[in-house]
């Protein structure tokens, strides 16, 4: 039997085979758009714990890939929803990098800023888009809307930071 | 993501962006997930006491037969 068939069907030694298998890939996707590598883990680990429960209604014929993918967005949407502005900066894989003297500090500070304060369904666009370089289908796919308004949250998104950076007193 | 609307309008604020919040450079998953996943799966599923169903049993009936305690239960809430 094929390795989702069995998964499909309950089989627990195939569910840890596809663990093993997308952990990795699971993680990178979160961690890149939660920008927190301990909360990156939980959420791989709840993303799973999902997978698992929801295994009977899954078709073999489907993309197990997508699916996952789309389970791991949600979970980090929630995930930025929750958390407090100022948590995310202090958390931020970015923190613990050195500076870039091309650009100040206090400009760096109010992007950061401007962003975590922007709404999770915004930033997440604007994250994977702009920072990680994703093309419009692939963001799309991964939030399950269509590429169209994968575009619109973009616009939306960095014309709202660009003017919440005004209110800052920046104008990149 | 070579995108006409980026370039257009994008461009400035992407450069700012990237410099401020640097792309997550292919992080690596420090440790294997497994075992927590395995931990987690042996856990038995949450249970409610026998006792808080009862209390809520309690409560509907006393509820039902008397609900001039609706807004005495409201006010508690």
């Amino acid at each position: 039997m094929e390795l989702l068939q069995r998964f499909a069907a309950g089989d627990l030694d195939a569910f840890e085979s596809l663990f093993r298998q997308y952990q990795r890939d699971v993680y990178r996707w979160i961690v890149r758009i939660v920008r927190e590598p301990a909360a990156a883990e939980d959420l791989t680990l709840e993303t799973f714990w999902r997978i698992h429960k929801a295994h009977a209604g899954f078709r073999p014929d489907a993309n197990f890939g997508a699916w996952l993918r789309r389970i791991a967005t949600n979970l980090a949407l929630d995930h930025l929803r929750r958390r407090r502005p100022d948590v995310a900066l202090e958390n931020d894989v970015a923190a613990e990098q050195k500076p870039d003297s091309a650009v100040q500090q206090q400009t760096r500070m109010a992007l950061r800023k401007a962003f975590a304060e922007l709404p999770p369904r915004l930033r997440v666009v604007v994250q994977l888009g702009l920072v990680e370089d994703d093309s419009y289908p692939e963001i799309a796919q991964a939030l399950g809307i269509s590429a169209g308004a994968a575009k619109t949250r973009m616009f939306r998104g960095v014309r709202l930071l660009r003017k919440k950076l005004r209110r800052l007193g920046v104008h990149p | 993501m070579n995108d006409p609307f980026k370039d257009d309008e994008l461009a400035g604020i992407r450069e700012a962006l990237r410099q401020a919040l640097p792309p997550v450079e292919q992080p690596e998953l420090r440790r294997d997930l497994w075992p927590d996943m395995l931990r987690r799966l042996e856990q038995p599923p949450f249970r409610v006491p026998w006792f808080d169903w009862a209390l809520l049993a309690l409560t509907a009936a006393a509820l039902a037969f008397f609900p001039a305690l609706i807004p005495a239960l409201v006010y508690h809430l």
